[in-house]
């Protein structure tokens, strides 16, 4: 083998290796993008107990084992081109809602703990951990009140009947239908502390598309900053010394006084 | 009579696979407590986990614990192809098997003359590459990449819980094997098949070789998925020992001479 046939040789490796290497790379890039993009998600509601969606999906190896133990057949394993990051579970309330099993069993049965079990138990006086299926947050229920029937005056309490946590989840709301002028309205209300997102009542919901309706937490929870205290309430004012939002900002007594004295700035022609 | 015969091992994984996706259906189907779940994860019997090593791995590089259950589920699959049945998986109980076997078979009733690699040249080692890529596209996208885009998964997984436009990337998979590359995807690209080739390659059972019987027909090589691993045919006698290998019998029952045979490797200790 002679100098220049060797030199010939690296140079066809090298660019073999370019070549590949950029296969590599474009191919990753190509799949890494698809993947990223097909595992975007909202509105989808998950079983109980589910990590939090980024952690969920990391978890979730797609076997439907809680599909399958699923007694009221709620859950459904998401198909490819519906929208929902394949293979994973997920319900829809107003079809078939979660009925709050006690021994909760997709949670129990799932291998990867995607369904966390920690997440729907509670610890009992006696040191021990008893599952508890209202400790779930599966979503939050939101209502209507444009198309509530209850809101118009007339008396239904579809959902409120239906909550597994009635007069805890949904509440009614007496107050005085001034359209009247004599009768009452029974209006729900719902309590986003407690609610679980179970769905029975999007399910029960009479009016033709539901007026009351589950939706994933993310997508509901307001959230008021730190430094809104609420002074009316007891106990509150003890956050103005532990939040940190006043401490982070770093003022300089000088330089507001300066801003304050320096009057010279007034009169200045732009 | 001959005829059954000569397919004997083909017959028996079409019984195979076929079983346990029934098994896998009807236990979804009738809340039956055999074997629920699917290829990724399952529960046998209600006592234990099987898991795809695979998939876990996958999970773990996306930044995952794997649970105690995964743990277990995955290392007694790992041990019973790692030690026992070695590539087995892709020919004995992978769905996409049928479909490429078809693929494969029109292929040869048609007599497509287009050689693999006419038109498009890829390298058997490319799944290898794919395999380790996975691990990294999963690191980046923090979930199990594979998983999102796998035939295998997608086919399995559909036919217990439907199927939605998964038949497409199916038929993507057939149309590749029948028209651009034969046994394209389980012979150069699918990286699950890439990992099982890895574990299996130290497997017990293997395919045997008896060369004084051989009389050199290649009927073997012309059914065989991965012609590679048969280059001792015809040259002496031995094991198969490539992991690639997929331990599918088919050429077993083309062999005419019974040159070829299953036995377990002896072990040398």
């Amino acid at each position: 083998m002679g100098a220049s046939e060797h030199k010939y040789n690296r140079r066809e490796t090298l660019r073999k290796m370019l070549g590949s290497g950029g296969l590599f790379a474009i191919g990753g890039m190509a799949w890494a993008g698809y993947v990223d993009e097909a595992k975007k998600v909202d509105l989808v509601l998950r079983p109980p107990g589910a990590l939090d969606e980024l952690d969920f999906q990391k978890a979730c190896i797609k076997c439907g084992i809680c599909v399958e133990v699923c007694p009221y057949d709620t859950l459904s394993l998401a198909e490819s081109g519906s929208s929902i990051p394949i293979g994973t579970p997920y319900f829809k309330p107003r079809d078939i809602p979660c009925y709050m099993c006690t021994d909760i069993p997709c949670v129990v049965d799932c291998p990867t703990d995607a369904l966390d079990e920690s997440l729907v138990s509670i610890a009992k006086e006696n040191g021990t951990v008893a599952l508890d299926i209202n400790k779930s947050k599966m979503g939050i229920a939101v209502l209507n009140t444009e198309t509530c029937l209850a809101f118009w005056g007339i008396r239904c309490d579809a959902c409120y009947r239906a909550c597994p946590l009635i007069d805890e989840a949904i509440t009614l709301d007496l107050t005085r239908n001034e359209r009247t002028g004599k009768h009452a309205m029974l209006k729900p209300k719902i309590n986003n502390e407690v609610c679980t997102g179970c769905g029975m009542c999007e399910h029960a919901c009479i009016t033709e598309e539901t007026s009351i309706y589950v939706l994933p937490i993310a997508e509901v929870k307001g959230k008021v900053h730190d430094q809104y205290i609420k002074g009316w309430e007891e106990g509150d004012e003890a956050r103005i010394d532990t939040t940190n939002v006043y401490k982070d900002t770093k003022t300089n007594e000088q330089s507001t006084l300066d801003y304050l004295n320096d009057t010279e700035s007034l009169f200045e022609d732009e | 009579m001959s005829k059954i015969y000569n397919n004997r091992f083909l017959i028996s994984r079409r019984i195979v696979q076929l079983l346990i996706l029934g098994l896998f259906i009807a236990s979804n189907y009738y809340g039956f407590k055999f074997i629920r779940g699917n290829l990724s994860a399952a529960k046998l019997f209600d006592i234990v986990y099987l898991a795809d090593p695979y998939a876990a791995l996958q999970m773990l590089s996306a930044g995952m614990l794997i649970s105690v259950d995964i743990i277990i589920g995955s290392l007694i699959v790992l041990l019973f192809y790692g030690l026992f049945a070695g590539r087995a998986f892709c020919s004995w109980v992978c769905p996409m098997n049928i479909v490429t076997d078809t693929a494969s078979w029109v292929r040869r009733k048609l007599n497509f003359k287009i050689a693999s690699g006419q038109y498009l040249r890829v390298n058997r080692k490319a799944r290898y590459w794919i395999l380790g890529l996975s691990f990294i596209v999963s690191a980046i996208v923090g979930v199990a990449a594979f998983e999102f885009v796998s035939p295998i998964s997608m086919l399995h997984r559909g036919l217990i819980y439907g199927l939605g436009t998964g038949w497409l990337i199916v038929l993507m998979v057939f149309i590749f094997d029948l028209l651009v590359l034969k046994h394209g995807w389980c012979g150069f690209l699918c990286p699950l098949g890439a990992f099982y080739s890895l574990i299996g390659k130290y497997s017990l059972l293997r395919i045997e070789h008896l060369k004084d019987k051989c009389t050199d027909c290649n009927d073997c090589k012309l059914v065989c998925p991965e012609i590679q691993v048969l280059d001792i045919i015809g040259k002496k006698s031995g094991y198969i020992s490539y992991g690639e290998c997929t331990n599918c019998g088919r050429c077993i029952d083309v062999c005419e001479d019974k040159a070829l045979k299953y036995s377990f490797k002896k072990l040398k200790l």
